[in-house]
């Protein structure tokens, strides 16, 4: 059996309160230490760590607010590649495999681990050691593959998808775009607030219901 | 395989039309019915815990297991054709209730020229000036013989509007363009959105007719005739793609399934893959299954009817080979002719105030039918008037943005790459400040757009995928330009600014999300030389078989298709209950 691996990082650097200040420059509180030590479903812990920091590119931290590190968006990814999604249980894979017209989308034969496995050769086990201009150099340079496409929509998805998918960590997603969450009901507001923002304070899907949930990347493969 | 204790009526199919034709049936009748499910029992109880966009909106966690079945696509019978891999551009739902449980609630009638449309175009231009290509063709059916039935369909969803054309009488606030109707909608409609109210604003300005969707997602609690009651919609915005975890959104399992239950002659048995239709000397005998384990059965049954989504009930016409299949080349052959993709597209407009659009509905919105059919094409003074045959609708649609599909909505060129900072930076100043004004046009029929079966690629069984052959043409292109133009008019005066790319010129493509509204193979007219079933969907060549459903449209209305869909089932239930039983064989 493979060696389990985990991916270690302060903890301060996950999720947090995001807050506003007068001059509407986000800061981020966070009263975490110490580091914590997250189970790996897929990649090796250096695999993690190369892909961390190509979703950190993509999804950056900066002045705008926080980005794929604070969201966990490589523990999304890991999950997601470990289930059914990575396996492609759910793609047609029949062959032949033939190429084809843009307008017919990706025909390739390839899971997305493989996928995966292919882009993490193509970015180098020491990308996460390179200067951030190297990297973003890297990336640009990949930009039309299959993997930086798949990159992509994935660390969009791992910043605000619901927590129990393993990213957008303590709602920090959510909090930056003001995304309420799942909620039962908007009947008094939907018609309300014109013109205006309103949001109201985020939470889970499985805060909202009090029950555990079903993410799909759960489902045996 | 197992020969199972024959029924009365078998039904391929647990969705809206097999179950819809089950009730009749079953509460008409003394008739006992099967219903044969290849997905799984679902409802309620199981919609609590999906409001997540990853699972549902993207993996698309309801759809059919594309895995085990797909179609194949190619532009045109010159070139080879590959398999849809990942779903893109429509989304077959699985499980009871079919897609009616997953879909977003627009429910609108038909004009009364699209089911005379080869009459009514002929008519207006003169054969001569038809494009060559355009197959089109009368239904066999028209719309004052369907109203009743528009009307029980309506009233078994409870479907929320406002008439704007009530016997005659034309009425300010409905839609005036709409085919009459014999009585005002069940509930009122449903509440607005900011960037719906914006719309209806706007197009009154402009001098247009804005009215509010019709909607199977309730605006107030109802109770329907059959004494089934549920709750009004609360605006969560998890709807399309969802099944509703409060029953607000009309779906087979909260309005169908439990007047089923209450009978004791309907039995539905899930996890039941119906391969073939078997059949001797132009009778069909029974479908022959597998449940869920592989083992085999056959059932037999007086009569059979196919009731499942487009692709399966033409699939298993071929597969069973009933009928003869269509040959563009001779123009001979009925099977697989007329297949359409009703034509939508959304067309991106850029707000400088918050939308708040977390918050919506499947069908919550405004829209505009002012030239819908072809009425005041000529005269809108829009280009690309000239030569457009028939153009559709234009709406604001309100069905709350998720945080996953929402972001990055940004005006084209204001970054120069779609990742990074300073992409990151422009998406969250743009957030919450894009919508969308959608066209739905009618895809009318063509000669060289056809189904037949895929001779490479299997399903998980070994049997041949379907193929389809299907791509735009010139009139598509011009819809999609009028669209544009229409779009260019309303965006300002809703205070918003148009995406500047005008619609390209662009082949079909299997990717991007149009519709569920895959139509026609199994289409119904007046004559066997040009369809599949006649006017009451009973198969012309198998009296005993009939074929309910979207696959029977010759071609496709500008509105979403399920309400008509409902409406010729309650029609063909009526003739089959009504004439059939009493002297089985065909009718016409």
């Amino acid at each position: 059996m493979k060696r389990r691996e985990f991916l270690t990082i302060p903890a301060a650097a996950l999720g947090g309160t995001l807050l506003y200040t007068l001059a509407r420059e986000p800061f981020r509180l966070q009263a975490q230490e110490g580091n914590v030590k997250i189970p790996l479903r897929f990649f090796t812990a250096a695999e993690a760590r190369v892909i961390a920091a190509a979703c950190e590119r993509i999804f950056p931290s900066d002045a705008t607010g926080p980005g794929a590190k604070e969201a966990g968006v490589v523990i999304y990814i890991d999950r997601q590649l470990a289930g059914p999604y990575g396996a492609d249980k759910y793609r047609y894979t029949k062959g032949p495999f033939v190429e084809s017209v843009p307008e017919h989308g990706y025909q390739g034969k390839e899971n997305p681990r493989e996928t995966y496995h292919q882009g993490i050769a193509k970015l180098g086990m020491n990308f996460d050691e390179l200067p951030v201009e190297e990297q973003i150099q890297k990336l640009q340079s990949m930009e039309k593959t299959h993997f930086f496409q798949l990159l992509r929509a994935h660390t969009i998805e791992g910043m605000f998808s619901d927590p129990m998918h393993g990213g957008n960590a303590g709602l920090i997603g959510w909090q930056l775009v003001g995304y309420p969450g799942p909620r039962m009901s908007y009947k008094e507001d939907v018609d309300q607030h014109f013109g205006k923002e309103w949001r109201p304070k985020p939470a889970g899907l499985e805060q909202i219901m009090k029950r555990p949930g079903k993410p799909w990347e759960d489902e045996k493969v | 395989m197992t020969n199972l204790k024959p029924v009365d009526v078998a039904i391929v199919g647990g969705g809206w039309t097999g179950l819809a034709m089950a009730k009749e049936l079953v509460s008409r009748t003394s008739l006992n019915v099967l219903a044969l499910e290849r997905g799984a029992p679902q409802g309620l109880a199981d919609y609590a815990m999906d409001m997540d966009e990853l699972d549902y909106n993207i993996r698309l966690r309801m759809m059919q297991n594309i895995a085990e079945e797909t179609v194949t696509h190619r532009h045109s019978s010159r070139d080879a054709a590959v398999p849809v891999r990942q779903y893109g551009s429509f989304h077959p739902g699985t499980g009871v209730g079919g897609a009616g449980e997953h879909w977003t609630g627009m429910c609108f009638r038909f004009l009364p020229s699209v089911f005379t449309l080869r009459t009514h175009l002929t008519e207006k231009h003169g054969a001569a000036r038809l494009p060559v290509d355009l197959a089109v063709q009368d239904w066999g059916v028209t719309y004052d013989q369907l109203e009743p039935h528009y009307w029980y369909a309506e009233q078994m969803m409870g479907v929320s509007g406002k008439a704007g054309n009530l016997r005659g009488k034309l009425i300010d606030g409905g839609n005036i363009f709409e085919s009459p109707r014999s009585h005002e909608y069940p509930t009122p409609p449903l509440k607005h959105s900011y960037a719906s109210y914006l719309f209806e604003q706007a197009t009154l300005k402009l001098g247009y007719h804005p009215y509010p969707t019709p909607a199977a997602n309730l605006s107030e609690n109802y109770t329907n005739p059959d004494g089934v009651s549920r709750a009004g919609c609360a605006y969560c915005g998890y709807c399309s793609r969802f099944g509703c975890m409060i029953g607000a959104k009309s779906q087979p399992t909260n309005t169908l399934m439990p007047v089923l239950r209450r009978h004791k002659s309907f039995q539905l048995r899930t996890g039941s893959w119906v391969h073939r239709i078997v059949h001797e000397n132009g009778r069909a005998t029974g479908v022959q299954f597998t449940d869920a384990n592989g083992a085999e059965f056959f059932q037999p049954a007086e009569t059979v009817i196919l009731a499942s989504f487009t692709l399966n009930n033409n699939r298993l016409l071929y597969l069973s080979k009933i009928g003869t299949p269509y040959d563009p080349a001779a123009g001979k052959g009925t099977l697989g002719r007329h297949l359409t993709h009703q034509v939508e597209g959304g067309i991106r407009i850029f707000f400088d105030k918050p939308l708040n659009a977390f918050m919506g509905a499947g069908s919550l919105g405004r829209r505009i039918s002012d030239f819908d059919g072809d009425n005041g094409i000529a005269g809108s003074g829009l280009p690309n008037a000239d030569g457009l045959l028939r153009y559709g609708m234009l709406s604001l649609n309100g069905n709350g943005d998720l945080p996953i599909g929402a972001f990055g909505a940004i005006p084209p060129g204001t970054t120069k790459s779609n990742w990074g900072a300073e992409w990151k930076a422009a998406s969250l100043q743009w957030h919450d400040r894009a919508a969308q004004l959608n066209m739905y046009g009618e895809h009318m029929s063509y000669r060289q757009n056809y189904i037949d079966l895929d001779p490479t690629y299997t399903d998980k069984f070994g049997d041949p995928l379907l193929r389809f052959t299907l791509d735009w043409t010139e009139h598509e292109h011009k819809q999609r330009q009028f669209a544009y133009d229409l779009a260019a008019k309303i965006a300002p005066a809703m205070g918003a600014k148009i995406d500047p790319t005008r619609p390209s010129r662009a082949k079909y493509n299997v990717i991007n999300y149009q519709s569920t509204h895959i139509q026609g193979g199994v289409v119904m007219g007046a004559s066997p030389d040009t369809s599949v079933v006649n006017p009451y969907l009973q198969h012309w060549d198998v009296p005993n078989l009939w074929v309910i459903g979207a696959s029977s449209f010759p071609q496709t209305a500008s509105g979403n298709p399920t309400l008509t869909v409902l409406a010729t089932t309650y029609w063909a239930a009526d003739a089959l209950i009504g004439k059939y039983l009493k002297n089985p064989g065909r009718l016409v």
